[in-house]
C-alpha cells in the first residue's frame, strides 16, 4: 500500500520530504526532537509534548507495537510525529496493535520517510522553533504551508496547563498501607509519576492546575507535588502563588520539570527557554552534594536561571542549585536548605528511561517524615 | 577524584596470539589503553607475544616485551620493571587467567604490584558460575534453573519441577562429551543416563534450557565512585543457543519496550555492583523469553571483550580507553567525549542508524569439521556495517563479508531445496542462515513458521520478507526509475545485487550509471555518541541512502592539505588477518605526520585502523568497488585527493586497484599493471624468464587431460592450486596420476578463465620469504626469512626465522639479486614481498606479491626498521635515499645485512584445530599442507635460535616440555633424524614412547622404547596422554602416505588434550634444540627497546 506524499514545513521555510505516517491531514506545533533509542509509547502520551511536533531520533520506530499497559496518561498528546521508518509489523509479546493504529485512532498526523538527523541539525543549530506536518489532500504550495506555520501560536508565552489537567480531582490510591497525603497538582501528570508515590504508601490526590491552597488544605495533604507539564512556565502564576503558599506553611514540596520551574519562580528566579532544549534518556545530571552522576529521562524545553551548585537567599530562607546538567551546566534541580523543598528538571519517575533517579521519591517521604537531613 | 599521583608505572599486559574467540579486537583496546596511560604520562610496560599487533609498536609503550604471557615470563618482566601497577582488563582472558595466576603465586604482593581495572575477588565472582548464580538471584535477578544430580531420580525430580527440554552436561567430561539437549522424556533417559556413565564422578547437571529464546547483551562501564552508564545494547538475531560471536548482531536492541530495556538496565548495573568490578567495563548477557518476557542474566565478563570493541565502534564512546583512565582514578564525568568535545563520558551514546555485525568463518579450510553453529565459537572475524535502517546495514554488512555470497541473491538457491527442508536447515544455526531464511520467506513460508524453525524474533523476519517484496518489484517495474532505485538502495541492496535482478542492466556499472544519472547517490552520515544533539568533532562516518529531498551529507570540506585514502582489509580471515591492519594505520600514522590527511576505510570493528583516532577521517564501509567508490567520490567533493593506498590491506584492496584505476581513481604506488603482471602466471612467467630468474616448471590447464600432459612433462610431485586464490585455498601436492585426476574432479569450478595452475613441487626444499621495499629503482630488503618447515607447508603456517640461520652469504646475494630483478621488472613502488625455494643451490621463485605481506610487521619489529611506513612514503614520491636521510630507514645496510649481534627472531603460526571437532564428535587432524590454517602467529626473540624457538612454543603452547613422555611416530624418510631426535630427548629425561614402525627402528639403533599401537583410537590415546604423562607429540608419520588423508588418531587425541605435537621433521628439530637450550639456561626477557639500541 502506497503512502500518501508529506511534507514537515518549518517556519524559516524549510522543508523535509516524507509519507504520511498515521491520520492523513496536517498539524501545527513546536519541532523538537528526543533522542530516546526506546519509549515512543510513552513519549506520545506524555502531556508535557502537548502542541509539540515530536521528531525521533531513533531510525526504527513502531517496532514493539502498542501495548495496553505503557501509556503515562489517557492519550496521546503530541501534536505530530515525525519518523523515519515505522515498523511494518510489530513484534513484541505485550503488543496489541501497531503503533499507527494508535495514530490513526487518535488522529495523530505523522510523517515518516524523511531524514530525521538533518532535521535534527537543523533544530539544533537553529533552534526549536514552529512547523507543520502536511499530508495527503492537505499538501499545499510551498509559500502556503510556510504561511499556516507562521500563523501558528509559539512555545514561548504558551500557556498550556489548562489544556491538560484534570477536569475534576481524582485519587490514586496508596498501595499497601496509606501512610501519607499528597496533593499533587496536575500541569500534565504522568500515570509513573503517581505509581511511584503510591508505591511508597503516599495516596495520590490528583489536582486541577487551578487548585488553591484551600484545596490543598482541605485534603489534610502531608506534601504538595508539582507536576511536568507543557508550556511556558513564566505564564504560571497562579501555580507560583501556589507554590509561594505552600513553602510559606512550611509543608513539604516536590516538583518535577515543571515543577522545578514553578519552584524556581517561587524561589525568585526566572525561567528561560532553551535554544532546543533536553529530549531524551541518556542525559547526565550532577548532583552538587555528592558530585554523583544520574543518568536521567528529561524532557524540558525551559530552564531556571542558575548556576551549578550556586546557593542564593530567597523569601524562604537559603536555597542551592542542587543538580546540574554535565554536558551544558543548565540548573537540573533546586533545594531550599532551611525548608522541606526540592525538584529537579528531569524525571526520576522516568517512563520512558533510566531509574537512576528514583530515589528522589524516597527523599520526598523522608521530607515529608520531617527529615530535614534527608 | 582526579588521577592518582601514586600509578607512575603500569605494566599492561595484552592478549597474544589471535585465536578464534580471542582476536585483534584486544590490540584495539591495548593500543588504547598504552595511548591514553602515556598522555597521563605514566610509563607503560607491555608483554605481548603477538608481533602483528599495534601495541607491540616499540613507539606505544616505553618497555615493549614481546615474550610469552605465561605466568614465568611476566614474573621476569615484573622483576625486571618493577611496575606499581598490572592493567590485565584490556588483554582479553589470556591476561586475566595470568593476573590471576601471579596473585595466586604472590608474584604481585612480592612485588608491590597493585591490580588495577578489576579485583581478583570481583574476576572470580564474575567467572565462577555459581557463585555469580548466587549473585544474581542475591540482586532479585533470575538465572536459568539447574541442578547437580547424582542419580536418575534426581535428574526426573528435577524435570519434574521444571519443564523439558533441560540441557545434559556431563561433569568432568572431555570438550562437552555426552552433553547435549533433551527435548522428551525418552532422550531426557538415554542422554542422563549416558551422561551419568560417561562421568567419570558420575555425576551431571541439569539445566533449564534458554535455547532460542532473546539474546541481549549490555556493555557497561563504571567508575570509582560508583557512576554507572550502559554504553550499548546489542540484540543477537540468532537467539541462544549460537554463541554471540558467531550471531548476526545488532545494535542497539531492536525489539525491546522501555519497561524491559530499563529491567534490563536496572539488572546489568545491579549485577555490576554486587560483582564488584569497579572501575572499567564489562559486559552482561541476558535471555528474554518470546512469549512471557521472562529475563535470565547469562553471564558477565568483567573486563573489557569482543562486544565492547564491537560497542565502541558502533557507538563511538572508546570503551577501553575510558575504562584505561577510570583505572587509574578518573570518574566518568571527568573524561571528555573526544566525539563532541564538550559533554562528559558520564553519558549513555544513543544512536540514530542501526548497526549490524556479520561473523565470518573458515569452514572451507577444515572441510570435517561440524559447520553447526553452537555455544561454542567458531568464526575467524567478523564485519560491522552502518545504515540508516535494519536492511541498509545488514546489506552492507553481508557484502563486506567478501564470501562467494555478497548479499541476497548473488549466488544461486543450493539445488533441490524445499521449503520443508529449508525450514529444517533453519532449526540449527549455521553460517549464512539469514539467507536460509530469505529463502523459506521466497518459498511460501510464513513469518510464524520460519520463527518457529529458527527462534528468530518476527521484527527481523518480517524486515528480511520486506525485502523480497522489493526484490519483486525491481524485476516486474517497467522502468527502474529514481524512487525504486533509492528505495533499493535504501534497503541495503548493492548495484551487482540489483544488476541481478534487472538482466538488461549486464553489470553493476551499468546500475551505477543508471543511478549516477539519477542523482541517486548516498549521503554520509557521523557518528556522534548523540544522534546529533551536540555537533561532533571527530569525522567518523557512514553511507546511508535518504528518501528526503532535504537529507544532509556531512563530510566536512578540507582543502589545505592533500588526502590519502587507505583502503583496509575487511574481516579477519584465515590468511589475511590483523597484519594488514597493522601495515594500514602505519601508513595512516606516517602520512598524517607529513602532511596529508589520512582517510580510512575499513568494516572490521575489531581493528586499531577502524578507532577514530588513528585516521584524520574514518569511514565504516565494506570494501567494495561501490562502497569504496562512493567514499572517494565524497572526498573528492569536499577536497583533494592525492591518491588510495591498495597495497597494505592485503588481496581485499589489490582486488580493486585495476577497477579503481579505470574509474579513474588514481592509485598510489605500485601500479595496477605491476599488480596484474604479478597475478597472471603466464605473465609473471615472461617477467621470470626475461630476467633470468629460475622458477619451478609450471603448466595452467582446464581439464584432466591438459594437467596430466603437463605433470607428466614437469614430472611428480606436483603442486596444484585454482589461479587467484587467497591463502593458499585448493592448493595441493599431489603425487601420483590417479591423485590428480582426483583433484581435477573435486575441483568444481575450472573453466577457462580459471585454469589450474600445476607446478613442479619442490621436494625438501627450503622456503625462503623476502620482504622488500622498492622506489622504482632502488631496492630494501626489509628481511630475508629462513622458514623451518620445508616447502609444501603454506608460508603462514611453517615457522621463519629472522636472520635466516642456515643461508650462506651466497644464497642471501641470490636472493637479493633476484629481488631488486624481480621489484625492477614489475615496476614496484612501496612493498613486495616474495616467497623463494632453495634446493641443490638454486634460488627458485615461488611467487610474488607486490603488496604488504603478513610477516610485515614481525620483519619491523625484529628489524627495528617500520617497512610499512616506509612503502607508505614510497607511494607518495619519496625515495629511499630520502628515507635513509631521514631516518626511516637505517642510514645503510638493510634486513639482509643485519649485524652479527643482532637478535634471532622466530615467527610461528598458532592453530585452530582444537576449536573444531567433526559431526561425529571426534577430533581435527592438524596436519599442515599447502592451504593456510593458522589464525594469528607469536614470535620469540633471544640471542639464539634455540631459545627464540622455545619462547615461541612456549607463547604458543602455555609451556615448553621439559619432562614426561614422549611419542614419536615418523615417516620413514624422517627416521635417520628420528634416532638422534630420540636420543637427545631421553637425555633430556624424557621417555621415549613411539609408534610401532619407528619403535622398530629405534630399537636396531639401540634404543630401547615403549610401543604406542596404532589404530588405537583417540579416546585410547587421550587416556594415554593422561596416564603415562605424555607431554609432547611428534607424528610425521603421513610423509609415509602423503596421500591418504585420513587423519592420524595420536594426532587429534593430542590436540583434543591439548599437548604440544609437531607434525614436520624440522620442525621436530627445532623443539628438542629449544628444549636443549632452555633446559640449559633459563631464557631471559629484554624489551623491544633494549634490542633495538643494542645493535
Amino acid at each position: 500500500m502506497a503512502r500518501a506524499a508529506a511534507a514537515l514545513v518549518l517556519e524559516d521555510g524549510r522543508v523535509f520530504g516524507g509519507e504520511a505516517f498515521g491520520r492523513e491531514g496536517s498539524c501545527l506545533g513546536e519541532v523538537v526532537f528526543t533522542t530516546g533509542m526506546t519509549g515512543y509509547q510513552e513519549t506520545l502520551t506524555d502531556p508535557s509534548y502537548h502542541r509539540q511536533i515530536v521528531v525521533a531520533t531513533a531510525p526504527h520506530i513502531g517496532n514493539t507495537g502498542w501495548n495496553d499497559e505503557d501509556n503515562e496518561s489517557q492519550r496521546i498528546w503530541v501534536a505530530g510525529y515525525a519518523v523515519r521508518e515505522p515498523a511494518r509489523a510489530p513484534s513484541n509479546w505485550r503488543s496489541r496493535r501497531p503503533l499507527e493504529d494508535a495514530l490513526d485512532r487518535e488522529g495523530v498526523v505523522g510523517i515518516a520517510g524523511i531524514d530525521t538527523r538533518s532535521l535534527t541539525r537543523h533544530v539544533r543549530q537553529f533552534g526549536a522553533m514552529r512547523g507543520g506536518v502536511f499530508s495527503g489532500a492537505a499538501l499545499a504550495p510551498h509559500t502556503e504551508m510556510v504561511a499556516r506555520v507562521r500563523a501558528g501560536r509559539a512555545m514561548a508565552g504558551a500557556d498550556l496547563s489548562g489544556e491538560v489537567t484534570t477536569g475534576a480531582p481524582y485519587v490514586v490510591p496508596a498501595q499497601g498501607g496509606k501512610r501519607f497525603t499528597v496533593a499533587a497538582l496536575d500541569l500534565g501528570i504522568k500515570t509513573s509519576t503517581s505509581r511511584m508515590m503510591t508505591a511508597r504508601g503516599i495516596e495520590v490526590q490528583v489536582l486541577p492546575a487551578a487548585a488553591t491552597l484551600e484545596e490543598v488544605l482541605a485534603l489534610g495533604a502531608d506534601g504538595v507535588f508539582l507536576s511536568n507539564g507543557p508550556g511556558d512556565p513564566a505564564t504560571a502564576d497562579a501555580q507560583v502563588a501556589l507554590a509561594e503558599q505552600v513553602l510559606d506553611r512550611g509543608l513539604p514540596l516536590f516538583g518535577i520539570c515543571f515543577g522545578n520551574q514553578i519552584l524556581g519562580r517561587a524561589l525568585g528566579r526566572r525561567t528561560y527557554k532553551l535554544r532546543y532544549g533536553h529530549r531524551g534518556i541518556n542525559i547526565p545530571v550532577i548532583d552538587a552534594a555528592t558530585g554523583r552522576v544520574s543518568i536521567t529521562a528529561q524532557n524540558h524545553g525551559f530552564a531556571v536561571e542558575g548556576e551549578p551548585g550556586e546557593e542564593f537567599a530567597t523569601a524562604f530562607g537559603r536555597a542551592k542549585v542542587s543538580h546540574h546538567c554535565a554536558n551544558d551546566g543548565v540548573v537540573e534541580g533546586l533545594r531550599l536548605l532551611e525548608r522541606p523543598a526540592f525538584s529537579v528538571q528531569y524525571h526520576p519517575e522516568a517512563a520512558a528511561g533510566p531509574h537512576d533517579a528514583a530515589p528522589l521519591f524516597d527523599l520526598f517521604v523522608q521530607l515529608m517524615e520531617g527529615d530535614m537531613n534527608a | 577524584m582526579p588521577k592518582r599521583t601514586d600509578v607512575k608505572h603500569i605494566l599492561v599486559i595484552g592478549s597474544g596470539p589471535i585465536v578464534i574467540g580471542q582476536a585483534c579486537e584486544f590490540d584495539y583496546s591495548g593500543t588504547q589503553a598504552c595511548r591514553v596511560l602515556r598522555a597521563e604520562g605514566i610509563r607503560v610496560s607491555l608483554v605481548n607475544s603477538n608481533p602483528a599487533t599495534i601495541m607491540t609498536d616499540p613507539e606505544f609503550a616505553d618497555a615493549t616485551y614481546i615474550e610469552p604471557i605465561t605466568p614465568e615470563f611476566v614474573e621476569k618482566v615484573i622483576e625486571a620493571e618493577r611496575p606499581d601497577a598490572l592493567l590485565a582488563t584490556l588483554g582479553g582472558q589470556t591476561a586475566l587467567n595470568t593476573a590471576v595466576a601471579l596473585h595466586e603465586r604472590g608474584v604481585l604482593s612480592k612485588y608491590g604490584v597493585e591490580l588495577i581495572g578489576a579485583d581478583i575477588e570481583a574476576i572470580r565472582r564474575g567467572e565462577d558460575r555459581q557463585r555469580f548464580k548466587d549473585i544474581v538471584r542475591a540482586v532479585g535477578g533470575e538465572v536459568p534453573e539447574s541442578a547437580v544430580c547424582r542419580s536418575m531420580d534426581e535428574v526426573r525430580t528435577f524435570v519434574s519441577e521444571h519443564a523439558l527440554p533441560v540441557v545434559i552436561r556431563p561433569s568432568f567430561t572431555m570438550g562437552g562429551l555426552g552433553s547435549g539437549m533433551a527435548h522428551t522424556a525418552e532422550e531426557l533417559e538415554r542422554m542422563a543416563a549416558l551422561g551419568l556413565s560417561e562421568s567419570p564422578v558420575h555425576e551431571v547437571l541439569i539445566e533449564e534450557s534458554v535455547l532460542g529464546w532473546k539474546e541481549y547483551e549490555l556493555e557497561l562501564m563504571r567508575d570509582h565512585q560508583d557512576n554507572v552508564v550502559v554504553v550499548c545494547s546489542i540484540e543477537n538475531i540468532d537467539p541462544m543457543g549460537v554463541h554471540t560471536g558467531d550471531s548476526v548482531t545488532v545494535a542497539p536492541a531492536m525489539t525491546l519496550t522501555d519497561r524491559e530495556y530499563q529491567r534490563m538496565r536496572d539488572m546489568g548495573i545491579a549485577v555490576l555492583r554486587a560483582v564488584g568490578v569497579d572501575t572499567g567495563g564489562c559486559n552482561i548477557q541476558f535471555a528474554v523469553h518470546p512469549e512471557t518476557g521472562r529475563m535470565v542474566v547469562i553471564e558477565m565478563n568483567p573486563r573489557v571483550s569482543r562486544s565492547s570493541a564491537l560497542a565502541s565502534k558502533a557507538t563511538g564512546f572508546p570503551i577501553a580507553k575510558i575504562a584505561a583512565k577510570l583505572a587509574i582514578g578518573y570518574r566518568l564525568d571527568e573524561i571528555r567525549n573526544d566525539i563532541t568535545g564538550e559533554t562528559p563520558a558520564s553519558f549513555e551514546p544513543t544512536l540514530d542508524y542501526v548497526v549490524v555485525k556479520v561473523p565470518r568463518f573458515a569452514f572451507e579450510k577444515f572441510p570435517t569439521a561440524d559447520a553447526g553453529l553452537t555455544t561454542t565459537m567458531k568464526s575467524v572475524g567478523e564485519a560491522m556495517a552502518m545504515g540508516r535502517s535494519f536492511l541498509e546495514a545488514l546489506g552492507k554488512a553481508l557484502r563486506s563479508m567478501e564470501t562467494p555470497g555478497a548479499g541476497m541473491w548473488t549466488g544461486p538457491d543450493p539445488e533441490g531445496t524445499t521449503l520443508a527442508s529449508t525450514l529444517q536447515a533453519l532449526r540449527t544455526g549455521h553460517d549464512g542462515r539469514l539467507y536460509t531464511v530469505e529463502r523459506a520467506l521466497r518459498q511460501g513460508a510464513t513469518v510464524r513458521q520460519v520463527h518457529e524453525a529458527s527462534g528468530i524474533d518476527p521484527w527481523f523476519l518480517d524486515q528480511i520478507g520486506s525485502l523480497i517484496e522489493l526484490r519483486a518489484e525491481v524485476i516486474h517495474a517497467p522502468v527502474l526509475d529514481a524512487a525504486l532505485l533509492r528505495r533499493a538502495k535504501g534497503a541495503g541492496l548493492s548495484d551487482r545485487q540489483i544488476a541481478l535482478l534487472r538482466p538488461e542492466l549486464a553489470d553493476e556499472d551499468r546500475v551505477r550509471s543508471l543511478r549516477h544519472r539519477l542523482g541517486v547517490r548516498p549521503t554520509f552520515k557521523t557518528v556522534d555518541t548523540c544522534a546529533a544533539e551536540f555537533p561532533a568533532r571527530t569525522p567518523y562516518h557512514y553511507s546511508a541512502y535518504e528518501f528526503d529531498p532535504a537529507a544532509e551529507s556531512e563530510v566536512a570540506a578540507q582543502r589545505q592539505r592533500p588526502k590519502v585514502i587507505i583502503l583496509g582489509s575487511g574481516p579477519n580471515r584465515i590468511g589475511q588477518g590483523i597484519e594488514f591492519d597493522y601495515s594500514c594505520v602505519h601508513a595512516a600514522m606516517a602520512l598524517h605526520e607529513v602532511g596529508y590527511e589520512t582517510v580510512m576505510v575499513n568494516c572490521n570493528p575489531e581493528t586499531v585502523s577502524t578507532d577514530y583516532d588513528t585516521s584524520d577521517r574514518l569511514y565504516i564501509e565494506p570494501l567494495t568497488f561501490e562502497d569504496v567508490l562512493e567514499v572517494v567520490h565524497a572526498e573528492q567533493v569536499s577536497g583533494t585527493v592525492a591518491g588510495v593506498i591498495v597495497q597494505l590491506g592485503g588481496q581485499t584492496p589489490l582486488g580493486l586497484a585495476r577497477r579503481l584505476a579505470d574509474a579513474g581513481v588514481p592509485v598510489l604506488g605500485t601500479p595496477p599493471t605491476a599488480i596484474d603482471l604479478a597475478e597472471d602466471r603466464g605473465a609473471f612467467g615472461e617477467v621470470l624468464a626475461t630476467a633470468g630468474l629460475p622458477a619451478p616448471p609450471y603448466g595452467t590447464a582446464t581439464s584432466f587431460a591438459g594437467a596430466k600432459r603437463i605433470a607428466d612433462d614437469i614430472g611428480y610431485p606436483v603442486l596444484v592450486r585454482p589461479s587467484y586464490v587467497l591463502g593458499g585455498r585448493g592448493m595441493e601436492v599431489v603425487h601420483d596420476e590417479a591423485s590428480l585426476e582426483s583433484y581435477i574432479n573435486r575441483a568444481t569450478d575450472i573453466a577457462p578463465e580459471h585454469p589450474v595452475l600445476v607446478d613442479r613441487f619442490l621436494d625438501n626444499a627450503i622456503e625462503i620469504d623476502v620482504d622488500a621495499l622498492c622506489d622504482g629503482r632502488e631496492v630494501y630488503l626489509g628481511g630475508v626469512m629462513e622458514h623451518i618447515e620445508r616447502a609444501g607447508v603454506h608460508s603462514g603456517d611453517s615457522a621463519c626465522v629472522l636472520p635466516p640461520p642456515t643461508l650462506g652469504r651466497q644464497e642471501v646475494e641470490a636472493v637479493r639479486r633476484s629481488t631488486e630483478a624481480l621489484a625492477r621488472a614489475l615496476g614496484v613502488h612501496g612493498l613486495l614481498n616474495i616467497q623463494y625455494a632453495l634446493k641443490d643451490g638454486v634460488v627458485y621463485v615461488l611467487e610474488a606479491n607486490p603488496r604488504a605481506s603478513r610477516t610485515v610487521p614481525f620483519v619491523s619489529k625484529a628489524t627495528a626498521v617500520p617497512l610499512a611506513k616506509a612503502a607508505s612514503r614510497i607511494m607518495l614520491g619519496a625515495t629511499l635515499a630520502d628515507l635513509r636521510d631521514e631516518g626511516v630507514l637505517p642510514a645503510t645496510g638493510d634486513g639482509a645485512t643485519l649485524p652479527a649481534r643482532s637478535p634471532v627472531a622466530v615467527k610461528e603460526a598458532v592453530l585452530p584445530f582444537h576449536r573444531f571437532r567433526t559431526p561425529e564428535g571426534r577430533g581435527i587432524d592438524p596436519l599442515l599442507g599447502p592451504e593456510m590454517k593458522s589464525t594469528g602467529e607469536v614470535m620469540g626473540i633471544d640471542i639464539t635460535l634455540g631459545h627464540a624457538y622455545a619462547k615461541s612454543q612456549i607463547a604458543v603452547h602455555g609451556a615448553l616440555p621439559m619432562k614426561g613422555s614422549v611419542v614419536l611416530a615418523l615417516a620413514d624418510r624422517d627416521e635417520s633424524l628420528g634416532i638422534l631426535l630420540a636420543e637427545r630427548l631421553a637425555g633430556l629425561g624424557f621417555h621415549v614412547l613411539a609408534a610401532q614402525g619407528t619403535a622398530a627402528f629405534l630399537r636396531r639403533n639401540g634404543m630401547d622404547i615403549t610401543v604406542v599401537q596404532d589404530g588405537d583410537g583417540e579416546g585410547q590415546h587421550a587416556r594415554r596422554i593422561q596416564e603415562d604423562d605424555i607431554t609432547l607429540v611428534i607424528d610425521t608419520s603421513h610423509g609415509n602416505h602423503p596421500e591418504r588423508a585420513e587423519g592420524s588418531e595420536l594426532r587429534t587425541a593430542a590436540v583434543s588434550r591439548g599437548v604440544p605435537y609437531v607434525t614436520t621433521i624440522q620442525g621436530a628439530v627445532a623443539v628438542v634444540r629449544g628444549i636443549e637450550e632452555a633446559s640449559a639456561t633459563e631464557p631471559e626477557v629484554r624489551a623491544l627497546q633494549d634490542w633495538h639500541h643494542s645493535h
